[in-house]
Protein backbone atom coordinates (compact mmCIF):
# COMPACT_ATOMS: atom_id res chain seq x y z
CA UNK A 1 0.00 0.00 0.00
CA UNK A 2 1.00 3.56 -0.87
CA UNK A 3 1.35 6.05 2.06
CA UNK A 4 1.28 9.86 2.68
CA UNK A 5 2.69 11.86 4.92
CA UNK A 6 0.83 15.14 6.59
CA UNK A 7 2.43 17.51 8.38
CA UNK A 8 0.76 20.37 10.10
CA UNK A 9 3.29 22.90 11.76
CA UNK A 10 2.91 25.05 15.29
CA UNK A 11 5.72 27.82 14.83
CA UNK A 12 5.96 30.39 17.95
CA UNK A 13 7.31 33.33 16.99
CA UNK A 14 8.77 36.22 19.75
CA UNK A 15 7.52 39.99 18.81
CA UNK A 16 9.83 42.18 19.03
CA UNK A 17 8.82 44.81 21.14
CA UNK A 18 10.79 47.01 23.66
CA UNK A 19 8.51 45.37 26.94
CA UNK A 20 6.32 42.50 27.73
CA UNK A 21 3.43 41.61 26.80
CA UNK A 22 1.16 42.16 29.85
CA UNK A 23 3.53 44.36 32.11
CA UNK A 24 6.30 46.91 31.08
CA UNK A 25 9.81 45.81 31.79
CA UNK A 26 12.14 45.47 29.32
CA UNK A 27 11.94 42.21 27.10
CA UNK A 28 15.30 40.74 25.39
CA UNK A 29 16.99 37.98 25.01
CA UNK A 30 20.99 37.48 26.32
CA UNK A 31 20.24 39.30 29.50
CA UNK A 32 21.56 38.13 32.75
CA UNK A 33 19.45 35.68 34.91
CA UNK A 34 16.37 36.87 36.13
CA UNK A 35 16.61 41.17 35.60
CA UNK A 36 13.28 41.27 33.19
CA UNK A 37 10.98 40.61 36.09
CA UNK A 38 8.56 42.53 37.95
CA UNK A 39 5.95 41.46 40.26
CA UNK A 40 3.99 40.78 37.00
CA UNK A 41 6.13 38.35 35.34
CA UNK A 42 6.83 36.58 39.04
CA UNK A 43 3.02 36.72 39.55
CA UNK A 44 2.93 38.20 43.09
CA UNK A 45 -0.31 38.37 44.87
CA UNK A 46 -2.35 41.42 43.36
CA UNK A 47 -0.67 42.60 40.59
CA UNK A 48 -2.47 42.68 37.26
CA UNK A 49 -1.71 42.82 33.46
CA UNK A 50 -2.08 45.70 31.18
CA UNK A 51 -1.99 44.83 27.14
CA UNK A 52 1.31 45.74 25.31
CA UNK A 53 -0.13 47.67 22.45
CA UNK A 54 3.07 47.08 20.08
CA UNK A 55 2.81 43.58 20.67
CA UNK A 56 -1.09 43.76 19.01
CA UNK A 57 0.18 45.49 16.12
CA UNK A 58 2.41 43.74 15.48
CA UNK A 59 0.28 40.18 15.38
CA UNK A 60 -2.23 42.43 13.04
CA UNK A 61 0.29 42.87 10.77
CA UNK A 62 1.53 39.28 11.02
CA UNK A 63 -1.78 38.56 10.48
CA UNK A 64 -2.55 40.79 7.19
CA UNK A 65 0.65 39.72 5.45
CA UNK A 66 -0.44 35.86 5.81
CA UNK A 67 -4.21 36.95 4.34
CA UNK A 68 -5.69 36.26 7.72
CA UNK A 69 -9.12 37.49 8.94
CA UNK A 70 -8.78 39.43 11.88
CA UNK A 71 -11.35 38.75 13.91
CA UNK A 72 -13.33 41.84 15.08
CA UNK A 73 -13.47 40.84 18.77
CA UNK A 74 -10.70 38.64 20.30
CA UNK A 75 -10.45 37.93 24.07
CA UNK A 76 -7.67 36.06 26.30
CA UNK A 77 -7.63 33.00 27.86
CA UNK A 78 -6.04 31.39 31.03
CA UNK A 79 -4.21 27.76 29.71
CA UNK A 80 -3.70 26.37 33.10
CA UNK A 81 -0.74 24.15 33.94
CA UNK A 82 1.72 23.10 36.08
CA UNK A 83 5.34 23.52 35.46
CA UNK A 84 8.27 25.90 36.99
CA UNK A 85 8.63 27.92 34.14
CA UNK A 86 5.60 29.33 34.60
CA UNK A 87 5.28 31.47 37.54
CA UNK A 88 1.30 31.85 37.55
CA UNK A 89 0.59 28.08 37.16
CA UNK A 90 -1.18 29.66 33.78
CA UNK A 91 -0.45 30.74 30.22
CA UNK A 92 -2.04 34.07 29.50
CA UNK A 93 -3.32 32.59 25.38
CA UNK A 94 -6.32 32.76 22.95
CA UNK A 95 -8.25 29.73 22.97
CA UNK A 96 -11.69 29.91 20.99
CA UNK A 97 -11.23 33.22 19.55
CA UNK A 98 -8.02 34.34 18.75
CA UNK A 99 -6.61 37.42 16.75
CA UNK A 100 -6.06 36.29 13.35
CA UNK A 101 -8.38 33.50 11.47
CA UNK A 102 -7.49 32.11 8.26
CA UNK A 103 -4.63 33.19 5.64
CA UNK A 104 -2.03 31.42 4.00
CA UNK A 105 1.65 31.17 3.79
CA UNK A 106 2.83 31.11 -0.27
CA UNK A 107 6.16 29.01 -0.14
CA UNK A 108 8.63 27.87 -3.01
CA UNK A 109 10.09 24.51 -3.18
CA UNK A 110 13.66 23.51 -4.50
CA UNK A 111 13.48 23.89 -8.22
CA UNK A 112 15.20 21.55 -11.05
CA UNK A 113 18.28 23.32 -10.86
CA UNK A 114 19.94 26.08 -8.56
CA UNK A 115 19.07 28.81 -11.00
CA UNK A 116 15.71 28.04 -11.97
CA UNK A 117 12.76 28.59 -9.91
CA UNK A 118 11.06 25.83 -8.17
CA UNK A 119 7.15 25.93 -8.00
CA UNK A 120 4.81 27.85 -5.79
CA UNK A 121 2.57 27.17 -3.68
CA UNK A 122 -0.13 28.20 -0.93
CA UNK A 123 -0.17 26.66 2.50
CA UNK A 124 -3.22 27.14 4.45
CA UNK A 125 -2.93 28.77 8.25
CA UNK A 126 -5.84 27.68 10.50
CA UNK A 127 -5.22 30.97 12.91
CA UNK A 128 -2.66 33.00 14.35
CA UNK A 129 -3.12 33.86 18.32
CA UNK A 130 -1.05 35.66 21.02
CA UNK A 131 0.28 34.45 23.99
CA UNK A 132 2.98 35.26 26.69
CA UNK A 133 6.49 33.16 26.53
CA UNK A 134 7.70 30.90 29.66
CA UNK A 135 10.76 31.33 31.28
CA UNK A 136 13.41 29.47 30.96
CA UNK A 137 14.63 26.17 32.69
CA UNK A 138 18.14 24.69 32.92
CA UNK A 139 18.74 21.22 33.04
CA UNK A 140 21.74 20.23 35.70
CA UNK A 141 22.41 16.66 36.96
CA UNK A 142 20.18 16.73 39.93
CA UNK A 143 17.72 19.76 39.94
CA UNK A 144 16.97 22.55 37.38
CA UNK A 145 16.91 26.16 36.98
CA UNK A 146 14.72 28.54 36.49
CA UNK A 147 14.97 32.07 34.51
CA UNK A 148 12.36 34.22 33.84
CA UNK A 149 13.66 36.72 32.02
CA UNK A 150 11.94 35.12 28.58
CA UNK A 151 8.50 34.97 30.90
CA UNK A 152 5.94 37.23 29.29
CA UNK A 153 7.79 37.82 26.13
CA UNK A 154 4.93 38.73 23.39
CA UNK A 155 4.69 35.30 21.20
CA UNK A 156 2.36 34.65 18.63
CA UNK A 157 1.85 30.93 17.11
CA UNK A 158 0.99 30.16 13.55
CA UNK A 159 -0.89 27.19 13.23
CA UNK A 160 -0.80 25.88 9.97
CA UNK A 161 -4.00 23.16 8.63
CA UNK A 162 -2.47 19.89 7.88
CA UNK A 163 -1.90 20.56 4.46
CA UNK A 164 2.00 19.86 4.02
CA UNK A 165 2.74 16.44 2.50
CA UNK A 166 6.97 16.29 2.68
CA UNK A 167 9.90 17.57 4.65
CA UNK A 168 10.81 19.97 2.12
CA UNK A 169 7.32 21.57 2.04
CA UNK A 170 7.78 22.26 6.15
CA UNK A 171 11.61 23.45 5.30
CA UNK A 172 10.00 26.00 2.75
CA UNK A 173 6.67 27.29 4.96
CA UNK A 174 9.26 28.13 7.43
CA UNK A 175 11.68 29.46 5.17
CA UNK A 176 8.95 31.58 4.05
CA UNK A 177 7.63 32.42 6.95
CA UNK A 178 10.61 34.23 8.82
CA UNK A 179 11.30 35.51 5.62
CA UNK A 180 8.01 37.48 5.81
CA UNK A 181 7.93 38.45 9.56
CA UNK A 182 11.55 39.80 9.22
CA UNK A 183 10.65 41.98 6.51
CA UNK A 184 7.61 42.89 8.75
CA UNK A 185 10.17 44.17 11.78
CA UNK A 186 7.46 41.98 13.39
CA UNK A 187 10.16 39.81 14.61
CA UNK A 188 14.18 38.69 14.37
CA UNK A 189 13.36 35.07 13.89
CA UNK A 190 16.57 33.62 15.60
CA UNK A 191 16.24 30.52 16.24
CA UNK A 192 19.38 30.31 18.10
CA UNK A 193 17.71 32.82 20.02
CA UNK A 194 14.57 31.09 20.77
CA UNK A 195 13.11 33.93 18.57
CA UNK A 196 11.30 30.98 16.21
CA UNK A 197 10.40 27.77 17.64
CA UNK A 198 8.75 25.11 16.02
CA UNK A 199 6.98 22.10 16.86
CA UNK A 200 5.95 19.40 13.80
CA UNK A 201 2.33 17.26 13.63
CA UNK A 202 2.67 14.38 11.82
CA UNK A 203 0.85 11.33 10.22
CA UNK A 204 0.49 8.91 7.59
CA UNK A 205 -2.38 7.56 5.57
CA UNK A 206 -2.91 5.40 2.78
CA UNK A 207 -2.88 7.64 -0.52
CA UNK A 208 -6.54 8.35 -1.04
CA UNK A 209 -7.96 8.08 2.64
CA UNK A 210 -8.90 11.77 3.87
CA UNK A 211 -9.13 11.03 7.51
CA UNK A 212 -5.79 11.97 9.29
CA UNK A 213 -3.72 8.76 10.89
CA UNK A 214 -2.59 9.02 14.18
CA UNK A 215 -0.44 11.82 14.80
CA UNK A 216 2.71 12.38 16.41
CA UNK A 217 4.34 15.93 17.92
CA UNK A 218 7.84 16.27 17.15
CA UNK A 219 9.42 18.56 19.39
CA UNK A 220 13.00 20.57 19.88
CA UNK A 221 13.42 21.47 16.32
CA UNK A 222 15.42 23.90 17.07
CA UNK A 223 17.14 25.09 13.34
CA UNK A 224 15.25 24.70 10.15
CA UNK A 225 17.38 22.25 8.34
CA UNK A 226 16.59 19.95 11.93
CA UNK A 227 12.99 20.50 10.87
CA UNK A 228 13.45 19.12 7.54
CA UNK A 229 15.53 16.58 8.66
CA UNK A 230 13.49 15.92 11.78
CA UNK A 231 10.41 15.51 9.66
CA UNK A 232 12.21 13.19 6.96
CA UNK A 233 13.07 10.87 9.83
CA UNK A 234 9.55 10.94 11.45
CA UNK A 235 8.15 9.95 8.12
CA UNK A 236 10.81 7.33 7.30
CA UNK A 237 10.70 5.87 11.22
CA UNK A 238 6.59 5.60 10.56
CA UNK A 239 6.57 4.22 7.14
CA UNK A 240 8.77 1.51 9.30
CA UNK A 241 6.52 0.82 12.30
CA UNK A 242 3.34 0.50 9.42
CA UNK A 243 5.30 -1.81 7.50
CA UNK A 244 6.50 -4.10 9.91
CA UNK A 245 2.71 -4.28 11.15
CA UNK A 246 3.03 -2.24 14.10
CA UNK A 247 0.93 0.14 15.50
CA UNK A 248 1.70 3.90 15.45
CA UNK A 249 0.88 5.53 18.90
CA UNK A 250 0.25 8.97 19.63
CA UNK A 251 3.12 10.53 21.15
CA UNK A 252 5.46 13.25 21.63
CA UNK A 253 8.68 12.69 20.53
CA UNK A 254 12.29 14.60 20.90
CA UNK A 255 14.17 15.21 17.56
CA UNK A 256 18.48 15.10 18.17
CA UNK A 257 19.55 17.13 15.40
CA UNK A 258 23.37 16.12 16.23
CA UNK A 259 22.74 12.71 16.17
CA UNK A 260 19.51 12.35 13.40
CA UNK A 261 17.60 10.46 16.39
CA UNK A 262 14.22 10.60 17.82
CA UNK A 263 13.04 9.17 21.03
CA UNK A 264 9.43 9.34 23.10
CA UNK A 265 9.17 11.89 25.39
CA UNK A 266 5.94 11.42 27.07
CA UNK A 267 2.85 9.39 25.32
CA UNK A 268 -0.59 11.33 25.00
CA UNK A 269 -2.83 9.16 27.07
CA UNK A 270 -1.68 11.59 29.61
CA UNK A 271 -2.87 14.64 27.36
CA UNK A 272 -3.44 17.59 29.90
CA UNK A 273 -6.45 19.18 30.37
CA UNK A 274 -5.81 22.98 30.05
CA UNK A 275 -9.31 23.96 32.03
CA UNK A 276 -9.40 27.04 29.48
CA UNK A 277 -11.12 29.86 30.83
CA UNK A 278 -11.53 33.43 29.86
CA UNK A 279 -8.68 35.47 32.08
CA UNK A 280 -10.97 38.01 33.72
CA UNK A 281 -8.41 40.51 34.54
CA UNK A 282 -8.06 41.68 30.45
CA UNK A 283 -10.61 42.91 28.63
CA UNK A 284 -10.86 42.10 25.21
CA UNK A 285 -9.92 43.40 22.11
CA UNK A 286 -11.82 44.96 19.49
CA UNK A 287 -10.31 46.00 15.69
CA UNK A 288 -11.55 48.16 13.77
CA UNK A 289 -11.37 48.78 10.46
CA UNK A 290 -9.69 51.70 10.97
CA UNK A 291 -6.70 50.23 12.74
CA UNK A 292 -6.59 47.96 10.60
CA UNK A 293 -5.95 49.73 7.41
CA UNK A 294 -2.91 51.78 9.45
CA UNK A 295 -1.35 48.93 9.84
CA UNK A 296 -1.61 47.78 6.56
CA UNK A 297 -0.14 50.93 5.54
CA UNK A 298 2.73 49.86 6.90
CA UNK A 299 2.85 46.52 5.63
CA UNK A 300 5.77 46.00 3.38
CA UNK A 301 5.96 44.08 -0.53
CA UNK A 302 5.79 40.32 0.44
CA UNK A 303 9.30 38.96 -0.38
CA UNK A 304 7.81 36.44 -2.92
CA UNK A 305 5.97 39.80 -4.45
CA UNK A 306 9.11 42.18 -5.04
CA UNK A 307 11.02 38.50 -6.42
CA UNK A 308 8.88 38.65 -9.10
CA UNK A 309 8.99 42.16 -9.94
CA UNK A 310 12.85 42.25 -9.50
CA UNK A 311 12.73 39.53 -12.30
CA UNK A 312 10.12 41.29 -14.41
CA UNK A 313 11.27 44.93 -14.04
CA UNK A 314 15.01 44.45 -13.74
CA UNK A 315 15.54 41.58 -15.53
CA UNK A 316 18.22 40.01 -13.48
CA UNK A 317 18.48 36.23 -13.33
CA UNK A 318 16.46 34.28 -10.54
CA UNK A 319 20.40 33.19 -8.83
CA UNK A 320 20.61 36.41 -8.32
CA UNK A 321 16.99 37.20 -6.94
CA UNK A 322 17.23 34.80 -4.62
CA UNK A 323 20.30 35.88 -3.25
CA UNK A 324 18.89 39.37 -2.97
CA UNK A 325 15.24 38.97 -1.69
CA UNK A 326 15.85 36.79 1.83
CA UNK A 327 17.45 40.05 3.36
CA UNK A 328 14.71 43.10 2.99
CA UNK A 329 17.78 45.97 3.51
CA UNK A 330 19.96 43.80 0.61
CA UNK A 331 16.83 43.76 -1.78
CA UNK A 332 16.48 47.38 -0.90
CA UNK A 333 20.13 48.36 -1.64
CA UNK A 334 20.12 46.54 -4.99
CA UNK A 335 16.87 48.78 -6.81
CA UNK A 336 17.78 51.95 -5.13
CA UNK A 337 21.55 51.00 -7.14
CA UNK A 338 19.69 49.30 -9.77
CA UNK A 339 17.71 52.80 -10.41
CA UNK A 340 20.58 54.85 -10.15
CA UNK A 341 22.50 52.99 -12.47
CA UNK A 342 20.28 53.29 -14.66
CA UNK A 343 18.38 51.03 -18.02
CA UNK A 344 19.83 47.61 -19.09
CA UNK A 345 22.57 47.40 -16.12
CA UNK A 346 20.37 46.03 -13.47
CA UNK A 347 22.44 42.96 -13.80
CA UNK A 348 25.67 44.08 -13.33
CA UNK A 349 24.37 45.84 -10.14
CA UNK A 350 23.09 42.83 -8.96
CA UNK A 351 26.00 40.25 -9.73
CA UNK A 352 28.21 43.06 -7.78
CA UNK A 353 26.19 42.60 -4.37
CA UNK A 354 25.52 38.44 -4.82
CA UNK A 355 29.63 38.23 -5.39
CA UNK A 356 32.29 40.98 -4.78
CA UNK A 357 29.55 42.77 -1.77
CA UNK A 358 28.36 39.61 0.22
CA UNK A 359 31.68 38.18 -0.04
CA UNK A 360 33.47 41.53 1.36
CA UNK A 361 30.84 41.68 3.93
CA UNK A 362 31.19 37.87 4.63
CA UNK A 363 34.72 37.95 5.14
CA UNK A 364 34.81 41.08 7.32
CA UNK A 365 31.62 40.17 9.51
CA UNK A 366 30.18 43.39 8.50
CA UNK A 367 26.48 44.16 8.61
CA UNK A 368 24.91 45.54 5.55
CA UNK A 369 23.93 48.49 7.58
CA UNK A 370 27.22 49.35 8.84
CA UNK A 371 28.41 48.96 4.64
CA UNK A 372 30.28 51.98 3.49
CA UNK A 373 29.21 51.37 0.19
CA UNK A 374 26.43 53.33 -0.81
CA UNK A 375 24.01 52.39 -3.61
CA UNK A 376 25.32 55.77 -5.40
CA UNK A 377 28.50 54.47 -5.59
CA UNK A 378 27.87 50.80 -6.85
CA UNK A 379 25.86 52.18 -9.28
CA UNK A 380 28.58 54.63 -10.43
CA UNK A 381 31.16 51.70 -10.71
CA UNK A 382 28.43 50.14 -13.26
CA UNK A 383 28.38 52.65 -15.23
CA UNK A 384 32.53 53.76 -15.56
CA UNK A 385 32.41 49.91 -16.37
CA UNK A 386 29.82 50.03 -18.77
CA UNK A 387 31.46 52.98 -20.44
CA UNK A 388 34.52 51.54 -21.03
CA UNK A 389 36.35 53.88 -18.59
CA UNK A 390 37.26 51.33 -15.94
CA UNK A 391 38.17 47.79 -17.69
CA UNK A 392 36.64 44.71 -15.14
CA UNK A 393 40.25 43.99 -13.72
CA UNK A 394 40.63 47.69 -12.38
CA UNK A 395 36.65 47.64 -11.60
CA UNK A 396 37.50 45.04 -9.01
CA UNK A 397 40.00 46.79 -7.38
CA UNK A 398 37.88 49.98 -7.27
CA UNK A 399 35.26 48.08 -5.65
CA UNK A 400 38.06 46.73 -2.82
CA UNK A 401 38.81 50.43 -2.54
CA UNK A 402 35.55 51.60 -2.50
CA UNK A 403 34.14 49.11 0.25
CA UNK A 404 37.30 49.84 2.22
CA UNK A 405 36.99 53.74 2.50
CA UNK A 406 33.54 54.65 1.26
CA UNK A 407 35.05 56.98 -1.38
CA UNK A 408 33.23 57.99 -4.86
CA UNK A 409 34.68 55.66 -7.55
CA UNK A 410 35.46 58.31 -9.71
CA UNK A 411 37.71 59.53 -6.98
CA UNK A 412 39.10 55.90 -6.39
CA UNK A 413 39.69 55.80 -10.36
CA UNK A 414 41.27 59.03 -10.33
CA UNK A 415 43.58 58.10 -7.56
CA UNK A 416 45.16 55.41 -8.84
CA UNK A 417 45.04 55.75 -12.55
CA UNK A 418 43.02 52.97 -13.17
CA UNK A 419 41.42 54.52 -16.47
CA UNK A 420 41.67 52.62 -18.88
CA UNK A 421 44.49 53.22 -21.37
CA UNK A 422 42.79 55.78 -23.41
CA UNK A 423 43.90 53.75 -26.56
CA UNK A 424 45.56 55.06 -29.57
CA UNK A 425 42.40 54.87 -32.38
CA UNK A 426 45.08 54.67 -35.06
CA UNK A 427 47.23 52.30 -32.77
CA UNK A 428 43.65 50.31 -32.37
CA UNK A 429 43.12 49.94 -35.87
CA UNK A 430 46.29 48.45 -37.03
CA UNK A 431 46.10 45.73 -34.08
CA UNK A 432 42.53 44.68 -35.57
CA UNK A 433 43.72 44.82 -39.20
CA UNK A 434 46.14 42.62 -38.55
CA UNK A 435 44.41 40.63 -36.68
CA UNK A 436 42.24 39.98 -39.22
CA UNK A 437 44.61 39.77 -41.76
CA UNK A 438 45.89 36.67 -39.82
CA UNK A 439 42.61 34.92 -39.93
CA UNK A 440 40.99 34.44 -43.17
CA UNK A 441 39.36 31.42 -41.60
CA UNK A 442 37.52 33.45 -39.72
CA UNK A 443 36.42 36.40 -41.48
CA UNK A 444 34.78 33.50 -43.86
CA UNK A 445 32.63 32.52 -41.36
CA UNK A 446 32.25 36.15 -39.75
CA UNK A 447 31.10 37.08 -43.52
CA UNK A 448 28.42 33.97 -43.49
CA UNK A 449 26.64 35.22 -40.69
CA UNK A 450 28.60 33.49 -38.02
CA UNK A 451 29.00 36.30 -35.55
CA UNK A 452 30.85 34.50 -32.66
CA UNK A 453 33.66 34.31 -35.19
CA UNK A 454 34.47 37.84 -34.56
CA UNK A 455 35.64 36.16 -31.22
CA UNK A 456 38.69 34.70 -32.78
CA UNK A 457 40.10 38.17 -33.44
CA UNK A 458 40.02 39.37 -29.71
CA UNK A 459 42.52 37.44 -28.48
CA UNK A 460 44.85 38.74 -30.38
CA UNK A 461 44.60 42.18 -30.40
CA UNK A 462 44.59 42.39 -26.53
CA UNK A 463 47.72 40.31 -26.76
CA UNK A 464 49.32 43.43 -28.83
CA UNK A 465 47.31 45.69 -26.61
CA UNK A 466 49.17 43.67 -23.16
CA UNK A 467 45.37 43.09 -21.92
CA UNK A 468 45.04 46.67 -21.68
CA UNK A 469 42.49 47.71 -24.72
CA UNK A 470 38.55 48.15 -23.13
CA UNK A 471 37.16 45.23 -24.89
CA UNK A 472 33.88 47.41 -25.77
CA UNK A 473 36.15 49.72 -27.72
CA UNK A 474 37.91 46.87 -29.44
CA UNK A 475 34.37 44.99 -30.31
CA UNK A 476 33.52 48.28 -32.13
CA UNK A 477 36.73 48.90 -34.23
CA UNK A 478 36.30 45.70 -35.38
CA UNK A 479 32.31 45.61 -36.37
CA UNK A 480 33.39 48.86 -38.21
CA UNK A 481 36.18 47.43 -40.17
CA UNK A 482 34.21 43.80 -40.70
CA UNK A 483 31.19 46.00 -42.13
CA UNK A 484 34.01 47.97 -44.78
CA UNK A 485 35.77 44.31 -45.82
CA UNK B 1 -22.95 18.59 51.60
CA UNK B 2 -21.78 15.86 49.43
CA UNK B 3 -18.98 16.77 46.96
CA UNK B 4 -19.05 16.31 43.15
CA UNK B 5 -18.15 13.65 41.97
CA UNK B 6 -15.06 14.65 39.87
CA UNK B 7 -13.15 16.20 43.03
CA UNK B 8 -9.34 14.60 42.84
CA UNK B 9 -8.49 15.56 46.18
CA UNK B 10 -5.01 13.59 45.39
CA UNK B 11 -4.37 15.55 42.23
CA UNK B 12 -5.15 18.52 43.99
CA UNK B 13 -2.76 17.91 46.98
CA UNK B 14 -0.02 17.10 44.61
CA UNK B 15 -0.29 20.15 42.48
CA UNK B 16 0.06 22.23 45.25
CA UNK B 17 2.39 20.45 46.67
CA UNK B 18 1.11 19.44 50.15
CA UNK B 19 1.68 16.23 51.63
CA UNK B 20 -1.90 15.52 53.68
CA UNK B 21 -2.78 12.77 55.76
CA UNK B 22 -5.95 10.43 55.21
CA UNK B 23 -7.61 12.72 57.75
CA UNK B 24 -6.99 15.79 56.33
CA UNK B 25 -7.74 14.59 52.63
CA UNK B 26 -11.68 13.76 54.14
CA UNK B 27 -11.94 16.47 55.86
CA UNK B 28 -10.33 18.93 52.60
CA UNK B 29 -12.41 16.86 50.28
CA UNK B 30 -15.96 17.97 52.42
CA UNK B 31 -14.81 21.07 52.66
CA UNK B 32 -13.89 21.70 48.98
CA UNK B 33 -17.02 19.75 47.56
CA UNK B 34 -19.14 21.86 49.44
CA UNK B 35 -17.14 25.10 48.12
CA UNK B 36 -18.10 23.45 44.43
CA UNK B 37 -21.34 22.21 45.64
CA UNK B 38 -22.04 26.36 46.24
CA UNK B 39 -20.86 27.47 42.71
CA UNK B 40 -22.84 24.30 40.94
CA UNK B 41 -26.21 26.75 42.13
CA UNK B 42 -25.63 29.00 39.21
CA UNK B 43 -26.17 25.46 37.02
CA UNK B 44 -29.81 26.12 37.89
CA UNK B 45 -29.83 29.60 36.04
CA UNK B 46 -31.81 30.31 32.92
CA UNK B 47 -29.21 31.38 30.26
CA UNK B 48 -30.95 30.31 27.15
CA UNK B 49 -31.43 33.09 24.74
CA UNK B 50 -27.92 35.22 27.03
CA UNK B 51 -24.98 35.26 24.46
CA UNK B 52 -21.44 34.31 26.68
CA UNK B 53 -19.45 36.89 27.74
CA UNK B 54 -16.21 36.55 29.58
CA UNK B 55 -16.74 40.35 31.37
CA UNK B 56 -19.39 41.85 33.05
CA UNK B 57 -18.23 45.32 31.81
CA UNK B 58 -18.51 46.50 28.12
CA UNK B 59 -14.67 47.76 28.87
CA UNK B 60 -12.52 46.81 25.72
CA UNK B 61 -8.97 48.19 24.22
CA UNK B 62 -7.55 48.79 27.64
CA UNK B 63 -3.61 48.68 27.46
CA UNK B 64 -0.25 50.74 27.49
CA UNK B 65 2.30 51.71 25.12
CA UNK B 66 5.36 49.88 24.94
CA UNK B 67 8.04 51.71 27.04
CA UNK B 68 9.81 49.58 28.97
CA UNK B 69 10.34 50.39 32.75
CA UNK B 70 12.79 49.06 35.00
CA UNK B 71 11.49 45.85 36.72
CA UNK B 72 13.11 44.39 40.01
CA UNK B 73 16.75 43.78 40.97
CA UNK B 74 17.49 40.00 40.83
CA UNK B 75 18.07 40.14 44.58
CA UNK B 76 13.85 40.98 45.33
CA UNK B 77 13.13 38.91 42.21
CA UNK B 78 14.61 36.08 44.42
CA UNK B 79 13.64 36.87 47.75
CA UNK B 80 11.02 34.12 48.05
CA UNK B 81 13.14 31.38 46.30
CA UNK B 82 13.51 28.39 48.77
CA UNK B 83 16.68 27.66 47.04
CA UNK B 84 18.66 29.77 44.49
CA UNK B 85 21.83 29.30 42.44
CA UNK B 86 23.73 31.44 39.88
CA UNK B 87 20.92 34.10 40.05
CA UNK B 88 18.24 31.84 39.40
CA UNK B 89 16.14 29.82 41.58
CA UNK B 90 16.48 25.77 41.92
CA UNK B 91 13.88 23.59 41.43
CA UNK B 92 13.91 19.78 41.52
CA UNK B 93 14.70 18.29 38.49
CA UNK B 94 11.79 18.29 35.92
CA UNK B 95 13.15 16.03 32.97
CA UNK B 96 14.83 12.74 33.28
Amino acid sequence: MNYEAVIGLEVHIQIKTHSKVFTRVGAGYGHEPNTLTDPVVLALPGTLPVMNKAALDAIIKAGLLLGCEIAAVCKWDRKQYFYPDSPKNYQISQYDQPICIGGFVEIELPGSARNVMGEHKNIPLTRIHLEEDVGKLNHHVIDSLVDYNRAGTPLMEIVSDPAMHTAEEAFAYLTSIRNTMIYGGISDCDMEKGQLRCDANISIRPVGETKLGTKVELKNLNSISFVRDGIAHEIKRQLAVVAAGGKLIQETRDYDGQTGTSQSLRSKEMAHDYRYFPDPDLMPVHVDVAWKNSLRDTCPELPFDKQRRFLSEYAVPYTITSVLIPERKLGDFFEAAAKLAGPGRAQAVGNWIANDFLRELGAGKIALAAAKITPAHLAALVQLVDAGTLLNAAAKEVFAEMFATGEAPAAIVARLGLTASATDAGELETWCRDAIAANPKALTEFKAGKDSAINAFKGPIMKAAKGKANPKLVDEALRRLLASL
Amino acid sequence: MSHPADLNIDRIAELSRLALTPEEKARFSAQLGSVLGHIEQLAKVDVAGVEPTAHAFPLHNVWAIDVAQPGLAVADALRNAPSQRDNMIVVPKVVE
